[in-house]
């Protein structure tokens, strides 16, 4: 199990190495793990932090501080999760252990490390910067993994995403989500006049660039699964309406030719479809549009809001939200519109659904009693969990692994504004992603960009 | 009227900092002060705004225009009969108690809503169009009911005169 573990993040190594960015050239010193190997079990609720030991990897021709900013980003990342605990490098005893030492485990036993990251980082005579590592079970003494990476100096970013990715992986057996980014719309300006811009940064916040100039009110963008676009919502021309944008070009592109306001879109899974909301008088809509033919089709028809439609990974399915039935509740139909079916039924108001990239849960927004609420609940309704509470929570969008949620907290009064954060699926390990300014519609882009 | 003041107020607000933007956006002429002792010219949209109301409200999460709102839409009515020349935009918008998404759609359902009342009173249909801000242009900032109430409304806006 292990062994295709290990194989299968090769072939994701590999996947990224065609993009053009990073290479994997090759597995270092494979061995055959042991039996009884450290293992994460993320089921439970709460997790006893794994203490890890992640040395300085060792600057052999590289840049020191180069160096210690890829171990920092690769442990942050680790930190992050809640599911890691770096060990302080103060208490290392074996001191300048590289990516090739034998680890005298007994050193790193005593300071109860459970496992080791060993690496080591140089340039080429290219200047490309080449990274290896292996990660040891320290009390079976035993390597888990060992993997060489060569790339440019300005991807060392990405790279320590990579290799923090590969050790989540193989130390939890899920995949990792830290090489992926985040869209969301960065706000500035007083409560009552925001500018709002489209932006992109790295899931841990770093790497922050904008995607309009502001000019123009933009909401909800949400990535495509298969390609370099987000849709989203804008205000220019007649009507606000739902847009295509290349991330990468900057090309831009309205979706459809609709009589009236288009929002709420996401695409499907496939990414060939984007589904969204027509306003019709007082009456919202879903639609959906097949990007290459154009065609479009009405799902719903109703005297109501529907709102919110997002796909099942499977395309079959899509839940949405409506207030047919008096209020704001979940429903889930076919893929055609077929067959509406209210799966919330608690008490409060429920919108903005999401479907799990698993398949097995919909997150979702709940209004109760003043209070909004971030929550999951399974596809045929059952199984309903609050993760968060509070003022005013909203918007929750799915890591690519379907372990981890974002969504955005906004604080009340003429100063308040939201910020972005991160909640794993059993409702523990809030975490904040610091941004530059205010930050509200987060989506998670897949997990190979 | 319990919300003379308060309306004054939101007014005031709006018009030093939430208005400029979205009136130059739409080439709309803006009301240069909105004193309610001004003597504004009749058939102005200074005299729309001042003597008229260019808004109304609404309750929480709904979109019938109730009692209060029927009055102001009834001399909006009238006012827009009387000077013919005035292309309209309605402006619906929702508090920020509610999700985006939604709130897009109930702040279109509140400027439809007093859409089809000024048509029901004798304006031209093709003379209104609608547009929706959901909750992101709050005139009232603060963090209780009495700044939420100013933000559920709907702004009839007078845009540059039609040919």
């Amino acid at each position: 199990m292990r062994n295709l573990r290990t194989k299968t993040g090769c072939v994701a190594w590999i996947k990224a190495a065609a993009a053009g960015c990073l290479f994997a050239l090759a597995s270092l010193a494979p061995v055959v793990p042991a039996q009884a190997l450290i293992e994460i079990d993320i089921t439970q609720g709460t997790v006893e932090p794994l203490p890890i030991a992640l040395p300085d990897f060792a600057p052999e021709g590289a840049d020191a501080q180069l160096a210690r900013e890829l171990t920092a980003v690769i442990a942050n990342d680790l930190r992050r999760s809640g599911l890691f605990k770096p060990l302080d490098a103060a208490s290392f005893i074996e001191k300048g252990i590289t990516a090739n030492s034998s680890p005298r485990f007994g050193d790193w036993r005593i300071i109860n490390a459970q496992a080791l990251v060993a690496g080591s980082l140089a340039r080429q005579a290219d200047g490309r910067l080449r990274a290896e590592f292996r990660l040891w079970d320290v009390f079976a003494g035993e390597q888990m993994l060992g993997q060489q990476f060569f790339t440019t100096q300005e991807n060392w970013r990405r790279l320590a995403h990579i290799i923090a990715d590969a050790i989540y992986e193989r130390l939890t057996g899920e995949k990792g989500y830290f090489d992926t980014r985040i869209v969301f719309v960065d706000e500035s300006g007083p409560k009552n006049n925001r500018v709002k811009r489209l932006a992109i940064m790295d899931q841990d916040g770093a790497n922050v660039r904008y995607l309009t100039r502001g000019d123009e009110l933009v909401l909800t963008p949400r990535f495509s699964p298969t390609t370099q676009e987000i849709t989203y919502m804008a205000y220019t021309g007649n009507d606000p309406s739902v847009f295509l944008l290349n991330i990468e070009t900057g090309q831009r592109e309205i979706v459809g030719n609709f009589p009236g306001m288009t929002f709420a879109p996401r695409f499907s899974p496939d990414g060939q479809r984007v589904v969204m909301s027509l306003q019709q008088g007082g009456n919202a809509n879903i639609f959906v549009m097949d990007l290459r033919s154009r065609a479009t089709t009405r799902l719903t028809n109703t005297p109501a809001i529907d709102t919110s439609p997002s796909y099942s990974p499977d395309g079959a399915r899509i839940v949405f939200e409506s207030d047919r039935g008096g209020t704001q509740q979940l429903y889930v139909m076919g893929s055609d519109g077929s067959n509406p079916q209210r799966i919330s039924f608690g008490p409060g108001r429920y919108s903005t659904p999401v479907w799990s990239p698993r398949g097995d849960l919909i997150a979702f927004t709940k209004q109760h009693q003043g209070r909004f609420m971030i929550g999951v609940m399974k596809p045929d309704g059952k199984g309903e969990r609050i993760l968060t509470e509070g003022y005013h929570n909203e918007g929750p969008a799915w890591a690519p692994n379907g372990r981890v949620l974002t969504f955005f907290r906004d604080a009340p009064g003429a100063n308040g504004g939201p910020k972005v954060w991160t909640v794993d699926l059993t409702g523990y390990n809030e975490q904040l992603i610091a941004t530059p300014a205010f930050a509200s519609d987060p989506s998670w882009s897949p997990l190979i960009d | 009227m319990l919300n003379s003041g308060i309306m004054t107020r939101g007014a005031r607000i709006a018009a030093v900092f939430g208005f400029a933007l979205t009136l130059a956006a739409c080439a709309q002429t803006k009301p240069d002060g909105l004193d309610g002792n001004a003597a504004a010219t009749p058939g102005s949209s200074q005299d729309f705004v001042v003597n008229v109301g260019d808004r109304i409200f609404f309750e929480e999460d709904q979109s019938t225009v109730n009692v209060q709102a029927r009055a102001t839409l009834d001399k909006q009515a009238q006012w827009l009969n009387t000077y013919g020349k005035y292309m309209v935009t309605i402006e619906g918008h929702a508090d920020e108690r509610g999700t985006r998404q939604y709130n897009i759609a109930l702040g279109a359902r509140r400027a439809t809503a007093a859409r089809d009342y000024l048509v029901s009173r004798g304006v031209a249909g093709s003379r209104l169009r609608t547009i929706s801000y959901g909750k992101e242009r709050p005139v009232a900032v603060c963090n209780d009911n009495s700044c939420w109430s100013q933000n559920r409304r709907a702004v009839t806006v007078l845009n540059s005169a039609g040919s």
